[in-house]
């Protein structure tokens, strides 16, 4: 099959994508988009047109965020770029040709499996930070944003006694969202250290550039006590309890032990960009302390280190769906700039009134990423049966045996002990690997490096990868 | 456990071990087994744990499952369809992928 070619691929159909398509797309540029989910929107909008569609009242509840994020879907398909969703980009070639696979079953005939492009830019968003306690494998324990993206996608909800536990903004957004659905709430284990707001503090003068960021999170702060949620504080430890599914949560806080029921135990850590492609393509990275991720390293315009490859939104730092969009202009602008559909003055001309925006929307960042800074206790288990590679089932005291074994890397780790191996490829353990060998080491993850990402970033079938040649 | 809210849409039906579900389109196959109450999607790879679905967007691969005899299907991104047949992964295959 002939490989269709553009002057512009972009991987990813959130926010920062979309935006990224609109813009490239008012240049004359040639596009393809490409999403694994099966609808338009990225995480945070996740299916939004079938909600505006069939649950038009909930769609209205959640307010002018999605109104006008509706408008941007609309704009992005009416764009004129190509745009091809279900499918999962599991390899990009040097020579920019784009792999992907589709992932309905039975689909991989209908159309082509590779694309080739002039410039990609990669804007496939943020994942949560893995958050492993004892027994968090058991069904009923999940990923707080799941239960959002549940309901905003399905109109499904939790039934029976929920817990949530852990840290971070889209935490207090998802609580008082599941209070507005009905949802009874019997615990809010909040792991944030108690002197967080105080540490904070400084950044708070440059965050009142944005108050409506702060007013929105004071509002969820009173939801949650008018509503009687009990909240948790000096959390030390956690641990989901059952055989088939969770039935309890075990934690100690500063009051003693306490076992609370549970149906559901919905962790969060804040959320961490989704370095897969981008570390897979060799783009340097560096590591963001204040936050303890990998990010890539960026110059102003969003290009990498890579010559062709450009990031915007999350993927490049977590900076929330405004900031995205926004980053998705500005990476189209200079895309076009690079392929000469744009000189260079008519570029800053009209990325100069973006970047006011960018810089006021980004005023708040510093104080939200102090408050919230990811705890060592939380991302790195003191409890050595926890279980850290859900695929391969490694646990904390394997790896921390295997460090001591001489064994000073990830990749060194996962070749003797499996860690990172198995079907999802590292993203649900890599972050933990690095921290726990590092702490081990008593070095800095930074130093530690991170897993070597390989291609496929996906696994497929050996089926699929002969039709995809 | 979840339950659903009501639904529009166009009515589905999808057949999960054998049992009819009701669903409507445009749900993934994922949120559709959840909002009819079903949590157990998997056995674990190493040692046959009973597993669910994780993060809902993608990553995690707890969710994967037999659907229509293809066995390892991501079901938190694939879209129901009248018909399906869909089954409990017993424990997710890596022999016949290509892997990192
Ligand atoms: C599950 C989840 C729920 C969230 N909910 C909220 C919320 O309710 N409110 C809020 O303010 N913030 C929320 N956030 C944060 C929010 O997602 C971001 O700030 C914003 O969506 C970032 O936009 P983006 O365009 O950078 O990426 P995203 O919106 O994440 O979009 C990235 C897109 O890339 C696609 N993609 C990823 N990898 C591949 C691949 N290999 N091949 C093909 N496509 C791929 C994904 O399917 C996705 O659609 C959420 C984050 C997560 C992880
Ligand atoms: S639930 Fe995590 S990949 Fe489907």
């Amino acid at each position: 099959m002939q490989v269709p070619e553009y002057d512009l691929i972009i991987i990813g159909s959130g926010p920062a994508g979309m935006a990224a398509a609109v813009t490239s797309r008012g240049q004359g540029l040639k596009v393809l988009v490409l999403d694994e989910q099966p609808t338009a929107g990225g995480q945070i909008y996740r299916n939004i047109e079938h909600l505006e569609l069939h649950r038009n009242p909930e769609f209205k509840k959640l307010g002018r965020d999605y109104s006008e994020a509706s408008g941007l879907v609309k704009r992005f398909k009416n764009c004129g770029a190509d745009y091809l969703s279900g499918m999962t980009v599991w390899q990009i070639e040097k020579e920019l040709v784009v792999r992907v696979v589709h992932n309905s079953p039975g689909q991989d005939k209908k159309s082509p499996l590779s694309f080739k492009a002039k410039k990609i830019l990669i804007a496939v968003g943020a994942m949560e930070r893995p958050m492993p306690i004892p027994g968090w494998t058991l069904p009923g324990v999940m990923a707080c944003t799941a239960v959002d993206v549940l309901y905003k996608s399905a109109g499904i909800v939790p039934k029976g006694t929920v817990v949530l536990a852990g840290a971070g903004p889209l935490l207090l957004l998802i609580a008082t969202r599941l209070l507005d659905a009905g949802v009874k709430i019997s615990a809010l284990l909040n792991t944030n250290p108690q002197n967080a707001l105080l540490k904070a503090l400084p950044h708070l003068p440059s965050a009142l550039r944005t108050p409506e960021y702060l007013v929105k999170g004071a509002g969820m702060l009173l939801k949650l006590r008018t509503s009687g949620v009990p909240i948790h504080f000096g959390i030390r430890s956690i641990e989901a309890q059952g055989k088939e599914n969770l039935n309890r949560v075990r934690f100690v806080s500063s009051k003693g032990t306490q076992t609370v029921d549970a149906d559901l135990l919905l962790l969060h850590q804040g959320v961490v960009p989704n370095v897969q492609i981008t570390r897979l393509l060799g783009c340097e990275h560096q590591w963001y302390e204040s936050q303890r991720y990998w990010e890539p390293v960026l110059d102003e315009w969003g290009n990498t280190s890579v010559p062709g490859i450009a990031v915007a939104g999350d993927c490049g730092r977590v900076s929330g769906s405004k900031v995205s969009e926004l980053s998705g202009h500005i990476a189209a602008l200079e895309t076009a700039r690079a392929l000469g559909a744009l000189s260079e003055s008519k570029r800053d001309e009209q990325a100069s009134s973006i970047r006011a925006e960018l810089k006021k929307q980004q005023a708040s960042r510093p104080f939200l990423d102090t408050l919230f800074e990811p705890q060592k206790s939380w991302i790195v288990p003191e409890d050595e049966a926890t279980m850290v590679c859900r695929c391969e089932e490694v646990d904390v005291g394997e790896i921390r045996n295997t460090v001591r074994l001489g064994a000073h890397s990830p990749d060194r780790v996962k070749a003797m002990i499996r860690s990172g191996m198995g079907f999802c490829q590292g993203r649900m353990c890599a972050l933990t690997l690095s921290e726990i060998i590092a702490d081990e080491l008593k070095i800095s993850p930074a130093d530690v490096g991170y897993l070597r990402v390989r291609s496929p970033i996906k696994p497929v079938t050996l089926g699929q990868l002969v039709s995809s040649e | 456990m979840f339950k659903k809210l009501p639904q529009n849409g166009e009515k589905v039906s999808i057949d999960f071990e054998g049992k009819r579900l009701e669903t409507v389109t445009g749900q993934t196959v994922a949120a559709a087994l959840l909002g009819s109450g079903e949590m157990l999607f998997r056995e674990s790879a190493v040692t046959g744990q009973p597993r669910s679905v994780y993060c809902m967007m993608g990553v995690c691969f707890e969710c994967l499952l037999e659907i229509d005899g293809k066995p390892n299907q991501q079901s938190c991104m694939i879209l129901v369809q009248e018909g399906m047949k869909i089954r409990r992964q017993q424990r997710p295959i890596m022999e016949n992928h290509a892997s990192a």
